[in-house]
């Protein structure tokens, strides 16, 4: 993971970098002084992905907006604020407890903020009065622990819901699971049931059930920290493929390789607040935060 | 060990940091027992005889030849067929099968309430609950036999029903704790992954928690099914025409006619064949879903 694939232009992961060495540098306070501006601003075109280019100019379709949320008196986020663009892949990384999942959970309501406005697609997620079922169907999500509904075949896993809730004909849903099953390259494996795949296959056709939802976004939350290594490859493939397709994803994982190749911008995330945003070269690469290095120092060595 | 004067288990108390790997600790001062296999061979022996003495006490105490008279009396046994296959077997089935739908019906509700956001139905399930359970099964057939008909003197309810009821009444409360616990051991993943699709909470509920939950719980509940049909013996209380009497009352009406105590026997036959194939029938679910609950 820590090596770097090297296709991208710009200088590898800051692994040869020893944060102590360059903190005297930029300084922990190096952000409210930086020159360039706010670095969620300078998505220049020499430092965007070559795959594709997006528009940050129109109405973003998720935005956040001054979010907090308390368990008790354990306060998780503390206005957190941010937007995501269509056809943006943004990645949201940070150590644990960091908040980054219960985050991704607000947006679809799965966690209900304590405050805060969360809009997707022009929709306040946050009004009491909308239909929260209804807006959940174009919010696709893939779980860490896939929970793909164990008596159901893949095939029903697929079809169900999309029969259930957008009142899709047999045939429709058939047609639409057998695609979308293909595009994670599980067609052999439609008649199975879930205890019989392995977990990356799992994940690919949880995937696949939230992508028959025909969804406007994807969250993912960690969908590889629960799988052995070697199946973890498959799984980010499938997920890369989508950000070539133009899919907007918001992906909380701990994969720095597929973060600083695949994502637009990368939010790094600690103690309930954005510490550190900015494209993923950037922050991976370059960040100007100490935590944020501090962060990445211990992922990417992890025996120092 | 830590008493041991020995250098090395000086070094390795004062300092276990030095310790060096290629030192090996001395061997504990035990003295050498008996063998493991010399033990084991020893506690069988001992198991084996105490079951033979048994054994020997109750053949000896026994009196054989009265017990035999008295409950293997083959004339009265066969005196007893067909009714006990055709109407006492029957009834007993019948008996157990309707209350068990009444029950089971209920007793999804009653889990249901107990696990709503809306207060009065969790106290109303709960105190049900606590309720039928807390009393034994005959007295609340005596109040529903006695006070049912009072109760709703119009309705001309049948014997039927009534044991319907009560069967269904006190069976509910068991099952609706067994259902609520099935409920619960569906991972919320399974929840959180349908509402993320868009289910609704009840969509969700019946689509996929409720499938899930039974699989979960199908042992506990062939186990109540298998309480439920002993229990169902209770209907004797009740009294019933000749046409509705299941096996234990059939059997006391034998054993008025005979003064032999076989029927007992013939009738503990029936409920035998009832409820092992059911036990069965549990081992076997129980092989093939009994692990749902913790595979994600």
């Amino acid at each position: 993971m820590s090596t770097p694939t090297g296709d991208t232009p710009h200088p590898p992961v800051a692994c040869e970098t020893d944060p102590a060495a360059e903190a005297p540098a930029t300084g922990a306070h190096a952000a409210g002084t930086h020159a360039a501006g706010s670095p969620t601003t300078q998505a220049s075109p020499a430092e965007a992905p070559a795959r594709h280019r997006v528009d940050r100019t129109g109405e973003p379709i998720v935005r956040i907006t001054k979010l907090a949320k308390s368990f008790g008196d354990n306060e998780v986020l503390t206005d957190i604020n941010g937007a995501v663009h269509r056809g943006e892949v943004v990645c949201i990384i940070g150590p644990s407890g960091s908040g980054k999942s219960t985050l991704l959970r607000c947006i679809n309501l799965l966690e209900v903020p304590t405050s805060g406005e969360i809009i997707v697609d022009g929709q306040s997620m946050t009004d009491p009065d909308i239909d929260i079922d209804a807006a959940r169907t174009r919010i696709g999500m893939v779980f860490q622990s896939f929970n793909l509904f164990s008596h159901l075949s893949v095939r029903e896993n697929l079809t169900v819901p999309q029969r259930k809730v957008l009142k899709r004909s047999k045939a429709e849903a058939d047609r639409v699971a057998e695609h979308n099953l293909e595009r994670v390259g599980l067609s052999d494996k439609i008649d199975a049931s879930p205890a019989s795949l392995s977990g990356g296959q799992q994940q690919r056709a949880a995937i696949a059930r939230a992508l028959s939802m025909d969804p406007d976004v994807m969250l993912f939350d960690e969908p590889t920290s629960a799988l052995d290594p070697e199946l973890v490859g498959d799984v980010l493939n499938v997920m890369r493929s989508l950000a070539d397709e133009g899919m907007t994803m918001i992906v909380v994982t701990h994969e720095m390789a597929f973060a600083r190749d695949v994502a637009d911008r990368v939010v790094f995330m600690a103690d309930g607040i954005v510490v550190e945003e900015g494209p993923a070269a950037q922050v991976i690469g370059d960040p100007q935060q100490e935590r944020t290095r501090e962060f990445l120092h211990r992922v990417l060595h992890p025996t120092g | 060990m830590t008493q041991d004067s020995s250098p090395a288990a000086e070094t390795r108390t004062s300092d276990p940091s030095t310790r060096p790997a290629s030192d090996p600790a001395p061997p504990p001062h035990v003295k050498p027992g008996m063998s493991k296999r010399k033990k084991a061979k020893i506690s069988r022996g001992i198991q084996y005889a105490i079951l033979l003495i048994a054994l020997a006490l109750v053949v000896i105490a026994a009196d054989w030849g009265r017990l035999a008279e008295t409950f293997l009396n083959v004339d009265v046994a066969l005196d007893m067929f067909p009714e006990v296959i055709t109407v006492a077997l029957k009834n007993t089935l019948l008996f157990t099968l309707l209350g068990f739908v009444l029950g089971l019906a209920l007793a999804i509700v009653l889990a249901l309430m107990r696990l709503s956001s809306v207060g009065p139905y969790r106290w109303i399930s709960a105190i049900y609950i606590e309720f039928f359970r807390g009393l034994p099964a005959l007295v609340v057939f005596l109040v529903m036999g006695f006070g049912l008909p009072v109760a709703f003197p119009g309705m001309g309810l049948s014997k039927l029903v009534v044991i319907m009821i009560a069967l269904g009444l006190v069976s509910s409360a068991y099952m609706a704790e067994t259902i609520r616990a099935g409920i619960q051991a569906v991972p919320k993943g399974q929840v959180e992954a349908a509402r993320s699709l868009g289910m609704s909470s009840s969509r969700a509920m019946i689509t996929i928690v409720l499938p899930q939950a039974f699989r979960i719980i199908l042992p506990p509940l062939t186990n109540e099914l298998i309480l439920l049909t002993k229990d169902s013996s209770l209907a004797y209380i009740l009294g019933s025409a000749v046409g509705g009497r299941e096996l234990a009352a059939l059997a006391r009406a034998e054993i008025v006619n005979s003064a032999s105590l076989t029927p007992f026997i013939v009738i503990a036959l029936c409920y035998l064949v009832i409820t092992i194939p059911l036990s069965y029938l549990s081992r076997v679910l129980e092989r093939k879903f009994g692990d749902v609950g913790t595979k994600s």
